[in-house]
């Protein structure tokens, strides 16, 4: 159990984390794709399609700040008080985007202020998300466990390339949602941007694998250890694969959610790289089983969610029952 | 100042906003469950009328408890880094099981219940918002815990300075969690029924929405008469257990200085200022023995005074006094209204009696201030401990930048006050326009080709007419 506990639980933090990153990435796609609706009544549309999830998206990362408190306390405060300042910018940047699907719709004047909120919030709050990850995987200066580096020490080229590469990541998410969602003239632009956004991240994808093998972690060491990168070189394959049926499929009418299962296989394959270049780590230099929290702990937690998380899957899956199809672009109550 | 004070100014920033939507959404959920159930046996359409209402404020109000409760979250590990080091073990594994329980549950089911009243089965509908209920209340369960098992500590040993669970079942159900559960619950249903009864009130003395305002006022009469009482009950309770547990607490909420010789008694102070230097009150008006008998039942009992322990071991007297008194005598001033109210009903005079409406007019937010009151008296009077006796608050700040700390501060206060300003101003005015009257169902039956239009459902602008 000292053992095999910490290794299932950084399989749960890694399945909340994805969970996030998938469901919350194409809402803050749609607010990251705001600034192309043509007007008003396009992002209404827009933003109509996510309203009733877009809460229970957000939770899995209320999970994963939870889940990695309760499993590995060590690294919930290393991490957070380290990235003390990107994370209130992701905090005050959700904010922002959360109240603005409320306050959008009850505002007349500040309607177009409500929108520049969603988008704002949801650019910045991606950029945030991205620069965290690139910290992380950067590895940060710490003694005993402890963070004994500066305010800015997150701040590098690297971390910009993932903030920025993750605010394209979720754009593209947003944009085959798009094209899952809605018909007509909303759909059109959506396959429009989905095109170049494909390629923008492909590139994204490449730029941050070459880089990976000479960050001073050498997170992505073990990719080039021993026989290792014969097993693992069909992982870029599938990248290149999926991109290539991606770009095929944005264009392609007919099937409209195709464009969004190859996006999210593209997300589950990214993030398996980086979670294959971590392990055993949790922080680079502070492994799983170092910043563990006792089996009694662990085993706690574990215990109600083997019930509760199908429990949450189930209902999670019903509630996107209730809303499928599309949604009209006069849906709405003007 | 340095990264500990501010880090505290900020958490009790962050902290008392956020506590005012949950409070305010946990009644409003277990109300909006009874009035979709009296419409549904019913089929009084003024039911559904006030149902479609009250979601609009839900909506808004959850909405703003969400985004402030996920600033709350990582609160934790960005400023007390070293409370969540030592007591993650415990604390953490009380918070997951609040998102796992709770906050996913309220979460999908609020958009079904916002979104779907024309795409799923009556019955369904009337299903998920008794699910966002519950999820309500099994979040409240679970964070009373975590806040319970910090000011009364159980089950756990500490291994190599760290806090490791010993018996869940002890930690869970510390020993003062089941008072603090009740207290916290009731209060929250209080607080929605003064806003129920006052927004019914200022209605009937507008002359708008007559016949929706008397059925929320009787209703909100019906529901104060029970939970008020059962609060001043709870509430003694409560006090108590603090007295057996934290009577320093006890002594601050009292401003209990020294006391007197065997047999006095303690007097119940009803006005003093406080202190600290000096160590005794000044401008003290108090009633021999009442105070004894109040906190321990008999005429003669002693509580633990303050000057017992070292002024470093006491928490700030002067804001635990006040406090206390605030929410005291707004827990009065409801009790007496209550009363009031249900004298006037009994002669049949309660919609006409002017005394009774204002009374609820003036006492709107009564709960909102009682609450928030009640909440510093707690934190602040278990200074200068974050876990009760065992981490003092001192030792378990992040090692931040006090620079890092002003910032996000200052950021916090800026936000907060644009965001909740412009949120509450909403509520405000959605609340001034009132139920509409036979409100047409949200216009998607049309099946799959409809969205459900966000968090506001079948409103127009609430700026249209204000």
């Amino acid at each position: 159990m000292e053992y095999w506990l910490p290794v299932i639980w950084f399989g749960v933090i890694g399945f909340g984390v994805l969970m996030y990153v998938l469901l919350d990435g194409f809402v803050l796609g749609l607010g990251i794709l705001a600034p192309f609706a043509e007007d008003e009544g396009q992002l209404d549309h827009m933003m109509n399609t996510a309203a009733p999830i877009w809460d229970g998206n957000e939770t899995w990362l209320v999970l994963g700040g939870a889940g990695l408190l309760a499993a590995f306390p060590k690294a919930y405060a290393l991490v957070l008080s380290a990235l003390y300042l990107p994370v209130l910018l992701m905090l005050i940047a959700l904010v922002f985007r959360g109240v603005a699907f409320e306050f959008r719709f009850k505002a007349r004047r500040a309607k177009p202020a409500w929108g520049a909120a969603f988008a704002l919030g949801s650019i910045f709050c991606a950029f945030a998300q991205g620069l965290i990850l690139g910290a992380i995987v950067e590895g940060m200066p710490m003694q005993e466990g402890k963070y004994v580096g500066g305010v800015f020490d997150w701040f590098s080229p690297f971390s910009m390339l993932t903030g920025a590469a993750v605010v394209f990541g979720y754009a593209l998410l947003g944009s085959t949602w798009l094209i899952l969602k809605t018909d007509g003239r909303m759909q059109l632009i959506a396959r429009t941007l989905a095109r170049p956004l494909v390629l923008v991240v492909a590139v994204f994808i490449g730029l941050v694998s070459a880089w990976l093998p000479f960050l001073d972690s050498r997170i992505m060491a073990r990719w080039f250890e021993g026989g290792n990168f014969y097993w693992l070189f069909p992982v870029p394959l599938l990248v290149i694969g999926n991109a290539y049926a991606l770009w095929r499929a944005v264009m392609r009418e007919g099937n409209d959610a195709q464009p969004f299962v190859y996006a999210l296989l593209f997300f589950v394959l990214g993030f398996l790289g980086l979670v294959l270049g971590i392990w055993p780590n949790i922080v680079p230099g502070l492994s799983i089983w170092d910043a563990a929290s006792p089996p009694s702990s662990q085993g706690f937690v574990l215990a109600g969610l083997v019930v509760l998380l199908p429990a949450i899957l189930g209902y999670t899956y019903w509630s996107y029952r209730v809303f499928r199809g599309k949604i009209a672009a006069d849906a709405g109550y003007h | 100042m340095d990264a500990l004070l501010l880090s505290r100014i900020q958490f009790g920033f962050v902290i008392s906003f956020h506590i005012l939507f949950p409070a305010f959404t946990i009644g409003l959920a277990s109300w909006l469950a009874f009035v979709e159930w009296r419409w549904l046996r019913t089929r009084d359409t003024l039911w559904r009328d006030l149902y479609f209402f009250w979601t609009k404020v839900f909506a808004v109000s959850f909405g703003m408890g969400v985004v402030s409760g996920i600033v709350m979250s990582f609160q934790f590990g960005t400023n007390w880094a070293v409370l969540s080091e030592q007591a993650g073990n415990i604390l953490g594994p009380l918070l997951s099981y609040e998102v796992l329980t709770a906050f996913f549950l309220e979460a999908t089911f609020l958009g079904v219940m916002l979104f779907g009243w024309s795409r799923v089965k009556e019955r369904m509908h009337f299903l998920a918002t008794c699910m966002v209920a519950l999820g309500t209340l099994i979040s409240t369960f679970w964070i009373i815990s975590a806040n319970s098992w910090m000011q009364t500590p159980a089950g756990y040993k500490i291994v190599e300075g760290v806090f490791e669970p010993d018996s869940w079942w002890a930690i869970v159900f510390n020993p003062s969690f089941p008072y603090r559960l009740a207290h916290m619950v009731l209060a929250a249903f209080i607080t929605t029924c003064f806003v129920i009864g006052g927004v019914a009130a200022s209605y009937l003395l507008r002359g708008v929405h007559v016949e929706a305002g008397k059925r929320m006022l009787k209703a909100a009469v019906i529901f104060a008469a029970i939970t008020v009482p059962a609060q001043v009950f709870v509430g003694d309770l409560h006090g108590l257990n603090v007295r057996e547990h934290q009577p320093i607490k006890v002594a601050a909420m009292e401003a209990h200085w020294e006391s007197g010789a065997p047999g006095e008694g303690v007097p119940l102070i009803l006005f003093a200022v406080p202190n600290e230097k000096a160590e005794r009150n000044d401008y003290e008006i108090a009633v021999p023995k009442l105070g004894s008998l109040i906190l321990t039942h008999t005429l003669d009992g002693d509580i633990q005074p303050l000057k017992s322990v070292p002024a470093s071991e006491r928490p700030p007297v002067k804001p635990v006094f006040y406090a206390f008194r605030i929410m005291v005598g707004l827990g009065v001033a409801m009790l007496l209204l209550v009363l009031f109210s249900l004298w006037q009903w009994w002669r049949g005079r309660l919609y006409q009696s002017r005394a009774a409406l204002w009374g609820w007019r003036v006492l709107t937010l009564s709960g909102f201030v009682a609450l928030l009151s009640g909440w510093y008296v707690v934190e602040i009077g278990r200074q200068p401990y974050v876990i009760y006796g065992l981490l003092r608050t001192a030792d378990a700040v992040s090692p931040i930048a006090a620079a890092s700390v002003m910032t996000s501060l200052i950021v916090f206060a800026v936000v907060y006050f644009v965001v909740f300003g412009a949120g509450i101003g909403y509520l405000v005015k959605l609340i001034r326009k009132g139920p509409h009257p036979h409100e047409p169902p949200p216009r998607n039956e049309q099946g799959e080709k409809t969205a459900a239009r966000p968090l506001s459902l079948p409103d127009e602008s609430s700026e249209a007419d204000a």
